[in-house]
């Protein structure tokens, strides 16, 4: 053992070409099989787990996207039943007024027809009286103008006309004065 | 055991030398099958065991000792192939992961009762692995950078005064394609070697102090001695380890330097 040492503290730094073949096949061995082997899974599964973590979080932002998405949508049907409400309601309003103002200017006019036909009969009738009237009044004229200048006249168409402008003449004279 | 360790040695003190790295064949006529070599084999089976038992069927949710390989594993990546290799990092994985793994069991050997002692401190193991660093270094480099390129971009990196190369090129040949790579082997082998050294000293001054000859003038001096040597476990215990992230660190420094011609 001795004579051993003193003949490998000589030469520490000198590899055993047995040890080089050893440690070789060795490390060559572990290369192989965990470097071949067993480092690909790991990394293969670590690949997987970075994707699985990002997938899940990609998958919680799509999720809350999706319920903002929602959100927004209930937010503006909300906004425009709203505006749809306030609209129906304006537009019950407006027909309200409408018809109270159509009720109003149907009345107006019910009332104008009312009284024009009172007019026109007011008219009619004293039209009637007028005609009546003056009928009359030539009669009653006839009648004593025939009293007074005796019966002579009386059949005489003349007699008639001479009436009838007497009381144009007296009508349109009357019809001035009372302008 | 050291000769110091047999009953027949004499009383006198005497520090354990270079011998105690030397150990026979454990079978007779099989010179290269000694405990250094015996301990590879073991530590290569022990790697593969332990990384099989963690990533054998990996689990998207870890569980049990996948938690304890991913976090050797994520430690290699993000301290030792990342800083170096950026993008390239999981292509370089499953050498870099094999090779700490790989150093860092033989290393730990060292500080593991009955067996106590680091593979790497015989120059053959650490030899062997930057031998391979060093082939996989001029094939990446010829390949990424041309035949020519490779030696031109080291030994003429652009930018400089014109004399200067007359220093530089032989320095940096010499550096870069031996030198580097013969102190990345004899760093691993030097530090393991010294570390069992020492302790291995401190053993024996408290072993030949407190049960060879026990005086009470050398008691205290063993005392210290195993003192020093529990202190010293637990430092070497973080050396072996430092020395295993150092390996592959180099490893991927050099794979990068070989891919991406420093400018």
């Amino acid at each position: 053992m001795y004579a051993l040492a003193a003949e490998e503290a000589a030469n520490p730094l000198l590899p055993h070409p047995a040890e080089l073949v050893i440690g070789g096949l060795s490390f060559l061995v572990v290369l192989f099989f965990v470097g071949r082997l067993l480092v690909p899974r790991i990394q293969k599964t670590l690949e997987m787990r970075t994707e699985a973590i990002e997938g899940g979080l990609k998958k919680a932002e799509e999720a809350q996207a999706e319920a903002q998405r929602t959100l927004e949508d209930y937010r503006a049907k909300l906004a425009e039943a709203r505006h749809e409400a306030a609209r129906m309601r304006e537009e019950a309003r407006e027909q309200a007024a409408q018809i109270k103002a159509e009720l109003r200017e149907e009345a107006q006019a019910e009332a104008r027809r009312l009284i024009e036909a009172a007019h026109a009969q007011i008219e009619a009738d004293r039209q009637q009286a007028f005609t009546q009237l003056r009928a009359e009044l030539g009669r009653l004229s006839i009648e004593l103008a025939s009293r007074i200048v005796g019966e002579s006249l009386e059949d005489q168409a003349r007699q008639t006309g001479v009436v009838d402008r007497f009381l144009d003449e007296l009508e349109s004279a009357g019809e001035a004065a009372v302008r | 055991m050291s000769a110091t360790l047999t009953p027949l040695a004499s009383d006198e003190f005497q520090a354990p030398g270079l011998g105690i790295f030397d150990w026979p064949p454990l079978v007779q006529g099989q010179e290269w099958f000694n405990k250094p070599a015996l301990l590879a084999l073991v530590g290569t089976l022990l790697v593969m065991v332990l990384v099989y038992a963690a990533f054998s069927r990996p689990k998207l949710v870890p569980r049990g000792f996948q938690n304890v390989g991913e976090l050797a594993y994520q430690f290699v990546r993000e301290q030792i192939a990342r800083p170096n290799l950026g993008k390239d990092s999981d292509r370089w994985m499953p050498l870099l992961f094999s090779m700490f793994l790989f150093v860092l069991v033989m290393n730990l050997f060292g500080s593991i009762i009955f067996i106590q002692f680091p593979v790497m401190s015989h120059i053959g193991y650490p030899a062997i692995l930057a031998i391979f660093v060093w082939l996989l270094v001029m094939y990446l480099g010829i390949k990424h950078q041309g035949p020519i390129g490779f030696f031109k971009n080291v030994m003429f990196p652009p930018g400089l005064p014109g004399w200067i190369y007359v220093l530089m090129a032989p320095i940096e040949f010499i550096s870069t394609f031996f030198l580097r790579h013969i102190t990345h082997a004899v760093r691993l082998f030097a530090t393991m070697m010294a570390g069992h050294l020492i302790i291995a000293l401190f053993s024996e001054v408290g072993w030949h102090f407190l049960f060879v000859t026990l005086t009470p003038l050398g008691a205290p001096l063993g005392v210290l001695g195993v003192a020093m040597t529990i202190v010293l476990t637990a430092f070497e215990l973080f050396i072996q380890a430092l020395q295993a992230y150092v390996f592959a660190l180099l490893a991927a420094m050099y794979i990068n330097d070989a891919m991406h011609p420093a400018h």
